[in-house]
């Protein structure tokens, strides 16, 4: 008995509703960047300074105990939240107490750690510290910057691979499905309030990465059926790519899908937010390869007659191994 | 029609089978590590019968390389440090300060009395008597410049002079600057190193970051306060009297002497005259340098106290082998040629280039050359990084044996040539991680699971171009040929684009964002490997002994 998640021979319209498609990404896009602009990114303290303390204990988490043997230090804003996880058991009570960054210090300084471990300890002699960060104001300016710069820099050239492999139609419609995969995963980390750190930005890049794959993949079949059939109007001939290569699609979504679940649900809670950014990527990414991208080089037309010698103009390395 | 010659066969499995051998290690990773550590103190320490025996727990023939685990999995302590680079240029200015004062006091007559007035930091201000003798002010200033010993700067010295007014003022030049920026960072790293090492713990990184910077990730230290406190520790430098030298541990070296072993040459013991001439503090600066007769050297300078008991000391043992000694061991121990003056003075020997600017470095590395401020504290727990990794394992198994139960669903007798290949992929993963030695973090981990979930996409690549060609093709050879075919141009776009995300990564990252690149990067270039030459290999040996007449994808 063979799995088939795609029957064998499949001829959906994936174009009939190109309007509502596009009109959904671009209100979910603007809604994102409402969101970003209103509710802002839980920034960790890679990217806005200040040290967390987590904490573990057999007791149980009381945050208004915590706060009230922190308070008194007068440290500014603290924030304390309580974890859960389901593998943690009843005997594990983690809490992460976060510190804003000290005035005129750049990372917290020891002495105040260990005034907050001790005010704490007093409280839960069983308490223990299972990890302290720290960062600097300067440092996390620094990595904002060069993240912004990775994000771009990867934009960049994930353009030129495409515009030279295949022609400079896909490359805008590929890089606007990237940005729109990226706004997305930004705007629901803004709506959720996970914390936005170094990990996430290598999320977005791997999400970039992925959403890249998916829609090379679909633009390969596409080159290809364009060569073949040259009279048959583009939208046939799209349809048609991407019914033939739906098959693959929806494996490989779920072969990655299935590894990321088993990572989100059993990987501790440490990374859950790093690999949520990436699961929640990976289906809006193949969402946006099988119609943003496309959407746009229909809007845009492609050169059609590959016959003529200066059609090879903007593939001149499109058939190095084809 | 389904040809792949025996020397292509041969190779495809030997690079398949050194990837298995070099992840072997990682599956007895205690055993490993504790012979790799055994084998490292014997090399240094001689062997013990505990350390035979643990280095007899994994055979010597077979690789021995681990991934290292990051400080997220291992626990430990992570510091970024910034250098006040400019610290230097301050301490330079006020050993320079006695030598310019008696420089212009010899000239006394045309530029009038002078006196130092503050200035901004870094830089030398004095003020003229009369400030008409400044031409000749800045001439006798301008004397003292020593040419710079570097690369780049030939030509170029070590000081500017310029004159305002009445106001004579000295800073140090451009090219000086810069070498003095990274002889302040190489000095930092090197005494940050020697103390780290002390505390004798596994794998320490202490690397230079970007122009100032100095990063250090110590796993098994409790904290990262600890760690601050013992790099905070300064070194003791001291220049004693020696009385002999002998290669006998156990000499008793008499009343008021102590017995110091030496820094470089194993089994050579100095008697040393318990008696402190001149301590590292005052020691302002020491350079590597050329003798008279072009030999490496040594040239150092002390401050004007330290300056006055040297030259009263070397005065007085002309002839005689004074010992510098660091931390109880002695450094060297050269013989007094004639008397030192002013102060700085020149340690010959039997030096190479490289061990004169080591020298140089060791003694400029008693103190901590200038202030550092810490950036970023970082302090993971050991039982988080367990439980990091217990989870991390947890993980990957399941998600390994979800994607292995759906291939062989969707895919039959394919599904499992794709699964073998999975499996090889996983292991030439880890062998490739081992072999480079690179640092496994947490979302290194992520980074496998996410490749095990996208490392089938190839195949699946392969496998529906197979389904399709089948319907067209002339029998299942001819499919399977073109599926292949057909199937590589996407294969490979697709993995570039996103090897060129792992590129990006792994150069604009850093700590475990640069880890995820790593397995991201590798984990591309295995699931190629595998899937274009692996599994048709499979696929091809199963095909030749089958000849089936059909098959079923």
């Amino acid at each position: 008995m063979r799995l088939r998640l795609v029957p064998q021979d499949t001829s959906y319209d994936f174009f009939r509703y190109r309007t509502i498609t596009s009109g959904i990404s671009i209100v979910a896009v603007v809604l994102s960047l409402i969101v970003w602009m209103v509710m802002g990114l839980n920034f960790g303290i890679d990217f806005s300074g200040g040290t967390t303390i987590r904490t573990e204990s057999p007791a149980a988490v009381d945050v208004g105990a915590y706060r009230g043997a922190i308070d008194p230090l007068g440290l500014g804003d603290v924030r304390i939240t309580e974890v859960f996880d389901p593998t943690f058991g009843p005997e594990r009570n983690v809490a992460m107490i976060r510190l804003q960054a000290q005035e005129g210090q750049e990372s917290v300084s020891a002495e105040t750690i260990a005034e907050v471990e001790a005010a704490l300890q007093a409280l839960d002699q069983q308490l223990t510290f299972a990890s302290v960060e720290s960062v600097g104001p300067k440092v996390s300016g620094e990595l904002v910057r060069s993240a912004l710069i990775a994000v771009g820099v990867a934009m960049l050239l994930i353009m030129v691979y495409i515009w030279l492999r295949f022609e400079w139609q896909f490359a805008v419609g590929a890089v606007a499905a990237l940005f729109h995969d990226v706004i997305l995963a930004i705007g629901i980390f803004s709506v959720l309030q996970i914390r936005f750190d170094l990990a996430t930005i290598a999320a977005l890049l791997t999400i970039i990465g992925y959403s890249i794959n998916d829609t090379v993949v679909i633009f390969d079949r596409l080159r290809e059926n364009l060569r073949k059939f040259k009279t048959m109007p583009l939208v046939d001939v799209m349809n048609l790519s991407v019914n033939e290569t739906l098959s693959r699609t929806v494996m490989t979504s779920g072969t990655t899908l299935l590894a990321l679940i088993a990572l989100l649900v059993l990987g501790g809670d440490v990374i859950r937010g790093f690999v949520f950014a990436i699961t929640f990527g990976i289906v809006v990414g193949t969402y946006s390869s099988l119609y943003v991208a496309k959407n746009i080089v229909l809007q845009l037309g492609v050169k059609r007659d590959w016959s003529k010698p200066d059609a090879e103009a903007g593939t001149q390395f499109g058939d190095a191994d084809a | 029609m389904l040809h792949i010659p025996t020397w292509k066969r041969a190779l495809i499995w030997a690079v398949v089978a050194a990837g298995v051998l070099l992840a072997l290690p990682n599956v007895f990773y205690s055993r490993v590590e504790s012979h790799n550590d055994a084998a490292r103190a014997i090399e240094q320490s001689g062997a013990t019968p505990e350390r035979e025996a643990a280095l007899a727990g994994w055979p010597g023939f077979l690789p021995s390389g681990l991934v290292n685990l990051g400080l997220d999995l291992r626990g430990g302590a992570h510091l970024l440090a910034e250098v006040h680079v400019e610290d230097v240029y301050e301490d330079r200015m006020r050993g320079l300060w006695p030598d310019v004062r008696n420089a212009l006091r010899a000239e006394r007559d045309a530029v009038g009395p002078v006196r130092r007035v503050d200035g901004p930091a870094g830089e030398l201000h004095v003020r003229l008597g009369n400030p008409e003798g400044m031409a000749r002010a800045m001439e006798v200033v301008r004397d003292l410049a020593r040419p710079i010993v570097s690369l780049t700067g030939v030509g170029a010295s070590d000081i500017e002079v310029r004159g305002e007014g009445d106001l004579l003022i000295v800073t140090l030049s451009e090219a000086e600057q810069q070498a003095t920026d990274r002889r302040t960072i190489q000095q930092s790293l090197e005494i940050i190193r020697r103390r780290v090492d002390e505390v004798g713990t596994r794998e320490p990184t202490i690397q230079r970051q970007g122009d100032t910077r100095i990063l250090i990730q110590v796993p098994g230290v409790g904290s990262a306060a600890e760690l601050k406190a013992l790099i905070g520790t300064t070194a003791r430098l001291t220049f004693q009297p020696v009385v002999g030298r002998t290669d006998t541990a156990g000499a008793a070296p008499g009343a008021g002497n102590v017995l110091l072993p030496s820094l470089d040459e194993q089994g050579v013991f100095y008697i040393i005259e318990d008696r402190v001439v001149v301590s590292g503090e005052e020691l302002t600066d020491a350079q590597p340098a050329f003798d008279q007769n072009g030999r490496p050297a040594v040239n150092f300078r002390f401050n004007p106290t330290g300056a006055r008991k040297f030259g009263d000391y070397t005065a007085e043992n002309i002839g005689n082998p004074f010992a510098i000694v660091l931390d109880g061991e002695v450094i060297s121990a050269p013989v007094i040629q004639s008397h030192i003056p002013g102060g700085s003075g020149i340690i010959t020997g039997r030096f190479s280039v490289e061990e004169s600017t080591q020298l140089a470095v060791l003694l400029r590395a008693g103190a901590l050359p200038a202030e550092m401020t810490f950036l970023e504290e970082r302090t993971i727990g050991p039982e988080l990084g367990q439980d990091s990794i217990e989870a991390g394992a947890l993980a990957c198994i399941v998600a390994f044996c979800a994607v292995l139960v759906f291939m062989a669903l969707s895919y039959g007798l394919f599904g499992i040539f794709a699964n073998i290949a999975l499996l090889l992929n996983v292991a030439m993963m880890f062998g490739l991680l081992s072999m480079i030695g690179a640092t496994l973090t947490l979302p290194g981990i992520a980074g496998i699971v996410l490749t095990i979930g996208m490392a089938v996409d190839a195949n699946v690549l392969v496998f529906e171009r197979i389904r399709e060609e089948m319907r067209t093709a002339r029998g299942p050879a001819r499919a399977i040929e073109l599926g292949y075919e057909r199937a590589l141009s996407a294969i490979l776009d697709a993995n570039v684009t996103t090897f060129l995300v792992a590129a990006i990564l792994f150069t604009m990252g850093s700590g475990p964002v640069r880890g995820f690149a790593v397995t991201l990067a590798l984990g591309i270039i295995t699931s190629v490997f595998t899937a274009i030459y692996v599994t048709r290999l499979i696929m091809v040996t199963w095909f030749d002994r089958a000849r089936p007449k059909t098959i079923e994808v």
